[in-house]
Formats: C-alpha cells, structure tokens, sequence
C-alpha cells in the first residue's frame, strides 16, 4: 500500500494524542490548572493535529462532515465520531480540571474509553480489509491499541505503566511482523483464485493492461523501501520500544535529568512509531497487485 | 445507510467469455468515451500526452498465459470491471454513504455529489475496479452503463452497456443473473461461468467463462509441410529450365 504521509501523520498524532488523553481522563497524572492547561493542550494538540492531517489525503476535503453520517455501518464513519465524542467529552473534563481545579471522574472515565474506542475504531478501518490480509487479524487493533497506550504512558509521565507496556507492545509488534509475513501466502489468494485460469496449467501476467502506471498501481503496489524493510523494522524497533526503556529505567538522582530522559524517551519513541507506521503501509500488500503479475 | 440492499432479485451484470475475447481493447475505449461524456464526473487523464501518461479507467484488459504441463501455452485476454458483488465491501465501508447497491436491480454505483475520495472503497476491493479520479477528486466505477440501458431516448440495440455494444467479437454479454431462464444465466450454467476471488466472500453478479482447453493435433502434419519440393515441375520446371538458358542463368 502507499505509504501516504497525511495518513501515517494521522495515525501517529492521533494515537499519541488519545493515548494521553485517555490517561489524563483516569486521573493519571491528576493535574489542574496551569500544569493540565499545558497537558490538555499537548492531548488536543497531537488528537485533532492528526485528524486534521487525515483529511488532507481526501480528494473532497469540503465534504468531510458527511463522513459523521455512516456510523451504523462503517468503520471509518464510526471513528469519526468516535474521535468527536471523546474530544468533546475530555474538553468538558479538561475545562473542570483547568479551571476548577476539580475532577469529575465519571466524566474522565468515559472520555478514557472513548479515547482508546477511537484509536480502536482507527484499526479497525485496516483490519476489516480482507483485500490486504496482513492487515486482515486480530493483531492489528491490539497493535495500535498497544501503541496508543504506551504512547501514552510515555506522555503522561507514567513510568511504571510505561515500562509494563513497552515490552508488552514490542512483543505485539514482534507477533505482529511474524504473522504478517506469512499472512499473503497463508491467505490462500493466488493468481489462480484471481482469474480462475488455474485448471488448465500454470498462469503468469503476460501483459499489462496499459504501459503506463495507474492509480491501483500507485495506490496498492507500492513496492519501493522494501528492501530495506529489515533494517528499518531494526530502526524502528530500537527507537519505539528499546531506547524509550532504557531512558525511563536508567537511574538518577537529579529531577531535572530524569525529565530530560523522560522527555528524550517520548521524542524517540514518536520518531519509531513514525518509523514502523510506515512499514504498516509500505510492507502491506493487496490482493489486486495479483491481477498485475506484481506479487 | 450504506449498508447492502436485502437482497436483490434482478441482478444486472455481465458475462465475459474468456474464450472469445481477442484482447482488442475496443470496450475500454468504447467504455471510457461513453463514461467521459456522461454519466458524472468525465474520465480524466494526467500528462495524456507527455513521458508518463495515465489516466482513469473503468474498465481494463489484461492478458494471462496458461501453460499446461504438456503442450502449448495459450493466451487469453482477461477483460476487468465491476462485477457488481452482492456483498460489495466496497458499499459497506463508506463513510459517507455515497456508494451504494440499488435493491431495484442491483447496481453498484456512487453518489459523486457525496463522495469524499477517501478511497476506502478502492482498498476494500480485491477487483481493483474502482479508481479515483486525480482531476475530480472522486470515486469513479463502472455503472453498468446506467444511463444507457434504461435510456429510452436510444435506439433499443444500444441499450445495453458500451463495452458490450462494441465488443467486435461478441465475448460480452450482459442481462438479468438473478433470473435463472435468462440468455445470460444459461450462458453460465452450460459453460461453467465461475466467480473471481471466491474466498473473498464476496458473491460478484459477473461471471468469467474459463477458455476451453485448446485442440491438440493428434494426426502428425502433412508430409508436404515437411518437404517442400525443391524441383519444380510441370510449367514452373519448364521455366526454371528456360531461364536457366538466358545469359547470366545458372550453369
């Protein structure tokens, strides 16, 4: 699949940016005034930065508000409103701890689970595709979930939490890249399947239907980075799960340098979230790549 | 709701005969000129006419070889469009509910004045039948010629889709598979019409017929074919002979 940029910063933002929040909504940390001013406004920030980033892949971005109307039967409707529900409903309570220095727990609750709903729902627009069957399993909404909480801890400055979910989520990540490269070949679509030409011999793309290139071709045979997609799953591995740990375990004495780390250990983590959002996208391979000879 | 219609009893579609079809590429042409000039949005091209040009198209040929393990390879030319599934992925995905299967007969079709070009439905389609368009911003598909075949201002011979109508070759047929009696439905039911990608789940209303296994030779080839004579006779030897004669003939 291509790898479109808009959506790789949506998923990213989004993710970190609901992973806070829905901490922020279960009262860790329970901050108010000033402090939470500054912690809502970083949640808002990346939450609606990234779901302002997804509309710029749209080819009628003016039209986007007709995406609320679907909610009973798509994924991708379903999540924005779920995207607009948890944001309206952490604004209130971000409003209460701003400004009245008061918690109201129910509400922050609700908004933690309507957080984490909408990055559930953000998954699930890519694991309901049978056409991409790496994307087609469980793994995947456990992936993003994974990655939003951590992102998450990592944020809102849970080091406990984090250092439980670091290795949780590269564990799933590690699951995540083993199924996947089998997931193609065990999905059992084949040329064959494709154009049911199998019965009589074996069946090769002889010609194309045009010269040129296309829009399914650009769109879903995207086949450049991928021989490195080793080194950058390495790349991206080390940077989202390996360095952020060893940031927040390494022992100091001085406040200051703990925050510097801790800060340190966000930044990296987003540049590999960066990092293997990308493979998400690039290594993803659909089915009608087939039809072009192309898998 | 972009949900699928309960069920549909008339299912408009297509039958492509891959034993037929000579790769020509004249539907594609006929497809894209029909669908520039009507119906929604035209069919739009970038750099037409520069180093790399493409452009959006409802319908494309490919060509497929098939080797058998003993004999000939043979080509067939594999004609792709819409096959107007009866549980289309690409209707329930929509956020906006823009795509849609019409319960009357069938037909997938988008609504471009809603259409967002997310093109969430391209991806969920394992056909790759669906394009957007680069110029207009929205999803383009086939229509099963919508504006033709209910088009009461046309002659009743062109009420049928383009790339049927212009197929030199009569590889396309396009009717009612709901209907079980129809000329189409016969069509597959004597040739063993099958479904692309089946395990997708998807039930497409087109139907591919498979080529039929190429004639063997089973006699060997004329001797003549082997041997062509390489001493005229008759009128040629008497020739060949004369123009030996003439200065500069052969000695």
């Amino acid at each position: 699949m291509h790898p479109a940029p808009s959506v790789i910063v949506f998923t990213t933002l989004s993710g970190l940016g609901f992973g806070l929040l829905a901490f922020l909504g279960l009262g860790l940390p329970a901050v108010t005034g000033w402090v939470a001013f500054v912690f809502y406004g970083l949640a808002f920030g990346l939450a609606v930065g990234g779901l302002v980033a997804s509309t710029f892949h749209l080819g009628q971005p003016k039209r986007a508000w007709r995406a609320f109307s679907q909610w009973r039967s798509s994924w991708l409707s379903c999540e924005g409103c779920a995207a607009v529900a948890a944001l309206s409903v952490m604004g209130i309570f971000a409003i209460g701890a701003v400004f009245f220095r008061s918690h109201w727990q129910v509400l922050g609750a609700l908004g933690a689970a309507l957080s984490l709903a909408t990055v559930f729902t953000t998954s699930m627009i890519y694991t309901q595709l049978k056409t991409v069957p790496r994307w087609h399993a469980p793994l995947t909404p456990a992936l993003f979930l994974s990655y939003c909480a951590t992102g998450g801890a990592l944020l809102a400055g849970q080091i406990t939490v984090a250092q439980i979910l670091l290795p949780l989520a590269a564990l799933i990540q590690l699951f995540s890249w083993l199924q996947g490269d089998q997931a193609f070949a065990s999905s059992g679509t084949t040329l064959a399947t494709a154009t049911r030409l199998g019965g009589n011999g074996h069946v090769r793309a002889f010609e194309p239907p045009h010269t040129g290139s296309n829009y399914l071709l650009r769109e879903f045979v995207f086949v450049v980075g991928r021989k490195h997609a080793l080194k950058l799953r390495v790349i991206g591995f080390a940077l989202a799960f390996v360095l952020p740990f060893a940031l927040i375990v390494v022992p100091v004495d001085s406040t200051v340098l703990k925050h510097l780390f801790a800060g340190l250990a966000v930044l990296v983590h987003a540049a590999g979230v960066v990092t293997t959002r990308w493979l998400f996208f690039a290594e993803a391979e659909h089915v009608v790549g087939l039809y072009y000879g192309k898998r | 709701m972009t949900t699928l219609p309960a069920k549909s009893q008339k299912k408009l579609g297509l039958v492509i005969d891959l034993d037929i079809c000579v790769g020509c590429h004249a539907c594609v042409i006929a497809c894209k000129g029909w669908n520039t000039e009507n119906y929604g949005a035209p069919l739009s091209d970038q750099d037409p006419y520069g180093a790399d040009p493409s452009g959006t198209f409802l319908n494309r040929v490919h060509s497929y070889e098939i080797q058998p393990d003993q004999g000939d390879a043979q080509l067939v030319h594999f004609p792709k469009s819409c096959l107007h599934c009866e549980d289309a992925p690409c209707v329930t995905v929509c956020p906006t509910g823009a795509s849609y299967k019409r319960d009357k007969d069938g037909i997938v079709l988008v609504n471009e004045d809603h259409c967002i070009g997310c093109g969430l439905c391209a991806w969920s389609c394992p056909y790759g039948a669906r394009e957007l368009d680069l110029a207009a911003g929205v999803m383009k598909k086939c229509t099963l010629c919508v504006d033709r075949i209910y088009n009461e201002n046309l002659p009743q011979e062109d009420q049928i889709p383009a790339c049927v109508r212009t197929c030199p070759a009569g590889a396309r047929h396009f009717g009612d598979l709901g209907d079980a009696t129809s000329d189409v439905s016969q069509l597959v039911a004597d040739r063993g019409g099958v479904d692309l990608m089946p395990e997708m789940g998807t039930k497409p209303v087109n139907k591919y017929l498979p080529p039929r296994p190429k004639d063997q030779t089973t006699t060997a080839p004329s001797p003549a074919l082997d041997q062509p004579h390489t001493t005229p006779q008759g009128f040629m030897a008497w020739l060949d002979r004369a123009l030996d004669q003439l200065p500069g003939g052969a000695k």
